[in-house]
């Protein structure tokens, strides 16, 4: 049987990562991440967790150890922050062109300066072309549901890409709700052990890994990443589905989930927890016969276009909340990336909730109020201080 | 083709792999000119320099085109010219 623990969104995630019976955790703490790995740090030593914990003296080596061992055939597992995050920018490209099915929470968090240590998604938005996918979770049961499918798309042999699984730091990595944890049987069962063809450490055997490569080969090797991102699409979905028979939760299709978007001409676009607050408020006003539509995004890379299009074609005004701001741009990246591809609605940009600002139930329904009056292509900023 | 992660199973496999494409200037050798120094053959860092029946030759799949044998060449043996592509 299944137990339920109350438990918060990093704990959520270290259960993941002990019942997917990782090999490798090499890990450095950072707000809000670190009760995540200290989490891990106990199941190591108490014995519930045969891994080996590399305490590494930074990000930058959590991320090249975790290459390391997977590169050597380990299930690899490492999380980070915000700048921490940024420290492995480098390293994340390596992750993805050697193709090493590493899986990395990430709590997302504001980046420096100034220090801020609250959520918003600009830190993992800012890795968008490293070659990770990237999946965002709404509350910490599917934190540890997106774990356990992250493994499982990870190591598909059509996909062999890293996998980064974010959830709102502190919104949901400090606050506990109660979550199920399936039986570890089951969770093997389902993903299945690692074992690596294309790469692992056998000293019989010698291979080069990240080497050279030069003008003659580089490019195709950018193009294999774009075809298993293309690939992962349906991995995605079919990771979704064979877990949702499994262990009965479902979340959408796995890349979207829709939600009332049926009757809705007013929609919103959103990706986290935020989506939480969002459903609450259409429930609260379909009751006085308002229909606010939501699509939530929950794999942003690879982005799933087409579904994100098919699901729109009902509605009219569509709000694009970002929790991220290209600076110089004055666009959030999801709003860069969606609204280029509906030509046809009315799309306005709502930068809300950086650096760990409130958005409150009245600044949803004030977006749904405003999205029909305000101008294509706008940028809106909610809860911004005037002088 | 590149392999999934661009491993290469076979170390030391480079005499297979060639590398010489990055190439802008390519080195030609006279050999009438040649006094057979072997200054070149010395100082090519890719070690594509070789000697043939008592001639140096340039190994064009490896060459680089740095242009350090010209350079060295005491009888200007050696011209540069821009590579065909
Ligand atoms: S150009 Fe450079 S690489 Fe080519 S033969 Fe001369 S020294 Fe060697
Ligand atoms: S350096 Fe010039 S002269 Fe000497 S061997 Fe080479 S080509 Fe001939």
């Amino acid at each position: 049987m299944c137990e339920v623990k109350v438990i918060t969104g990093t704990s959520a995630a270290a259960e993941a990562a002990k019942l997917a019976d990782v090999d490798v955790i090499a890990a450095y703490p950072i707000t809000p991440q670190t009760t995540c790995v200290e989490k891990l740090a106990d199941f190591v030593a108490n014995g519930e967790l045969n891994a080996e914990y590399i305490k590494v003296e930074s990000e930058h080596s959590a991320m090249s150890a975790s290459i390391g061992a997977s590169a050597a055939g380990a299930r690899a597992f490492t999380a980070t922050s915000s700048q921490g995050l940024a420290l492995m920018h480098e390293v994340l490209f390596a992750a993805a062109g050697m193709r090493v099915p590493v899986v990395m929470m990430n709590a997302n968090r504001a980046l420096s300066a100034p220090i801020n240590i609250w959520n918003d998604q600009q830190d993992s938005l800012s890795q968008r072309d490293t070659g990770w996918i990237q999946l965002y979770a709404e509350d910490n049961q599917e934190v540890l549901d997106l774990v356990i499918q992250a493994f499982k798309i990870a190591e598909d042999e059509k996909v062999l890409l890293p996998v980064m699984v974010n959830l709102d730091g502190f919104i949901l990595t400090h606050t506990v709700e109660p979550v199920t944890l399936p039986k570890q049987e089951n969770v093997l069962d389902f993903i299945g052990t690692y074992e690596p063809k294309h790469a692992y450490l056998d000293p019989k055997k010698p291979m080069t890994q990240g080497a050279l490569g030069d003008p003659n080969y580089y490019m195709e090797t950018r193009y294999a990443i774009e075809t298993a991102m293309e690939n992962a699409k349906k991995v995605i979905a079919d990771v979704h589905d064979a877990f949702a028979e499994k262990f009965n939760r479902a979340y959408g299709n796995g890349l979207i989930e829709s939600y009332n978007l049926e009757k809705a001409e007013n929609v919103i676009v959103a990706m986290g927890s935020i989506c939480g607050t969002i459903k609450d408020m259409i429930d609260l006003k379909k009751k006085e016969g308002v229909e606010i539509g939501l699509l939530k995004i929950r794999c942003y890379r690879p982005l799933p276009i087409e579904m994100i299009k098919d699901a729109l074609k009902n509605a009219k005004n569509v709000a694009i909340l970002d929790k991220s701001i290209s600076l110089g741009m004055n666009k959030g990246a999801i709003y860069a990336d969606v609204a280029s591809h509906l030509k046809d609605k009315k799309t306005v940009n709502y930068i809300v909730g950086l650096g760990g600002r409130d958005i409150t139930p009245e600044d949803i329904l004030g977006i749904y109020d405003d999205v029909e009056i305000s101008e294509d292509g706008k940028t809106n900023w909610i809860g911004l201080k005037e002088e | 083709m590149v392999n999934t992660g661009t491993i290469i199973y076979e170390p030391g496999s480079s005499a297979k792999n060639k590398t010489g494409s990055w190439r802008v200037f390519k080195p030609v050798l006279d050999q009438d000119k040649c006094v057979k120094c072997e200054n070149c053959y010395i100082f090519c860092p890719e070690g594509c320099i070789q000697e043939k029946d008592g001639k140096f030759e340039i190994d064009y799949d490896y060459c680089k085109g740095c242009l350090i044998c010209e350079k060295e060449c005491p009888v200007k043996a050696i011209k540069a010219e821009r590579e065909e592509k």
